[in-house]
């Protein structure tokens, strides 16, 4: 599971790991900013760009390969509109579209590898996003293993009777309905349980931390080297 | 009742119904007690009520009756010291924790009792060190064993400092040397206890009196031997 790797990842002790989730995830909105804004032909600033994603990704002690790995696998959606910029005759602008969102999905991935999920979430939430949206995507990240393991039960259960493959898209949709059942059984369980423990519509950050002028700094250094980047290249 | 009565006593329940919105009738009319330090074991069928009747203990079910918890009355107003008092511990662990490490799990009752992160960090440390999952703190509860998911949900619930735990098959999907230690560190824990399980041995070993469920009603109660004579209560 790649949520398992990545929040491995994110319980490192890098320099990147310590800065505040909210300097972390105010870089990504700078980055994300002066990257969606690049004109294609600019292809040395994308070179930059990625550049500085590799320095960050060193120094915070990620696995390029497979951080680059990972990021890929948004390519398949992009590619799907840079294939049409292409047939439209702009060549330069298809590649412009399917860097532009590797390179996202790059330097999104360096804030959640490098972040807990609680800290981004709290980032999140200190910037007023909106509570339910934080609700469904830490619920998400939690419980994607325990259905994914629930799907891999149900689907070797149906395999034991049935002998092979064949029929399997018959057999995923049968599977996908009962899953999303069972989903929905497991959602009010983990409701009931979270009320028993008091909760009342609202995760309590287990440790806030300060922001610290070291962060402040972080974000000063990310924000010019981003300008400096978009402004000499 | 007297007075002493009434301070000893954990849970008073008097003519509690409940039906589900499908219109089947979960509980028809119970009468049940509990008193402080007392260990309970609820026994009955699948299908019987003891679960619905243990939801109804922390009020995260509704039914018509009374219910009171170390002499407070359930309701609206109360239902946030009630469910301080209650602590619940459900079959599934996995729908139990859902924080992404072992600490962040165990201190998020606390946290909502509105203690102070550090506060609530040293209170999760304390339980977790109880139930001996000290070696876990950082690590994510789908990486657990079976033994280890229940011993996390448990200390999740000690840490918000319960009078009364409410146990929902403790011991289901455990081996046996796990389940010898579960039940060593249930004995050990002092709060009143109500035990929902199938398995007689788990009940001659924690609870002193038995309660039977037959279709949403009580049909008896007294000693664990006896209830599981009664009922032929045994898989053999």
């Amino acid at each position: 599971m790649h949520h398992l790797v990545i929040d491995r990842w994110s319980r490192g002790t890098s320099s990147l790991h310590q800065r505040d989730s909210r300097a972390k995830l105010a870089a990504l909105l700078v980055f994300l900013i002066v990257l969606s804004t690049t004109p294609p032909a600019a292809q040395m600033v994308f070179a930059g760009y990625a550049a500085l994603l590799i320095i960050a990704a060193t120094r915070a002690q990620l696995p390029l390969r497979g951080l680059a790995g990972r990021a890929a696998l948004v390519l398949p959606f992009s590619a799907t509109f840079a294939l049409l910029t292409w047939w439209s005759g702009n060549s330069l602008r298809a590649l412009a579209l399917a860097e532009k969102s590797f390179l996202s999905g790059t330097a999104a991935l360096l804030l959640v590898g490098t972040t807990p999920l609680t800290g981004w979430t709290a980032a999140l939430e200190s910037w007023r996003a909106p509570r339910m949206l934080i609700l469904v995507i830490q619920f998400v990240y939690r419980y994607l293993f325990v259905i994914a393991e629930q799907a891999q039960r149900m689907r070797w259960a149906a395999l034991c009777r049935k002998g092979s493959q064949r029929g399997s898209f018959r057999l995923a949709a049968g599977l996908i309905g009962v899953l999303f059942a069972r989903s929905w059984q497991r959602a009010d369980g983990i409701y009931h349980a979270m009320l028993a423990r008091g909760f009342r519509g609202r995760f309590v950050p287990a440790a806030p931390a300060p922001f610290r002028a070291s962060d402040a700094l972080f974000l000063c250094a990310c924000l010019a080297g981003c300008l400096v980047i978009r402004i000499l290249l | 009742m007297s007075n002493d009565i009434r301070l000893n006593r954990a849970i008073q329940v008097r003519g509690l119904r409940y039906r589900y919105p499908d219109g089947t009738q979960a509980l028809n009319g119970i009468d049940f007690h509990l008193d402080a330090g007392e260990s309970v074991a609820l026994f009955g069928a699948n299908g019987s009520g003891k679960t619905t009747f243990v939801l109804h203990l922390n009020g995260l079910l509704r039914g018509e009756g009374s219910i009171e918890i170390c002499g407070l009355p359930l309701a609206d107003e109360t239902l946030e010291q009630i469910r301080s008092k209650v602590g619940v511990v459900f079959q599934d662990s996995d729908e139990q924790l859902f924080m992404p490490t072992v600490l962040e799990d165990v201190a998020f009752g606390p946290l909502n009792l509105g203690l102070s992160p550090a506060d609530a960090l040293i209170r999760a440390r304390t339980v977790l060190k109880r139930v001996g999952m000290t070696h876990a703190l950082e690590r994510a509860p789908y990486h657990l064993s079976a033994g280890e998911k229940k011993r996390v949900a448990i200390a999740g619930v000690l840490a918000m400092d319960p009078e009364i735990l409410v146990l929902d098959e403790p011991t289901t999907f455990l081996d046996p040397p796990t389940r010898r230690d579960l039940l060593a560190l249930l004995r050990s824990l002092p709060q009143a206890k109500v035990v929902v399980t199938h398995d007689a041995n788990l009940a001659r070993a924690l609870t002193t009196r038995a309660v039977f469920f037959d279709q949403g009603r009580i049909a008896g109660e007294g000693e664990v031997i006896e209830i599981i004579q009664r009922f032929h209560w045994e898989y053999s």
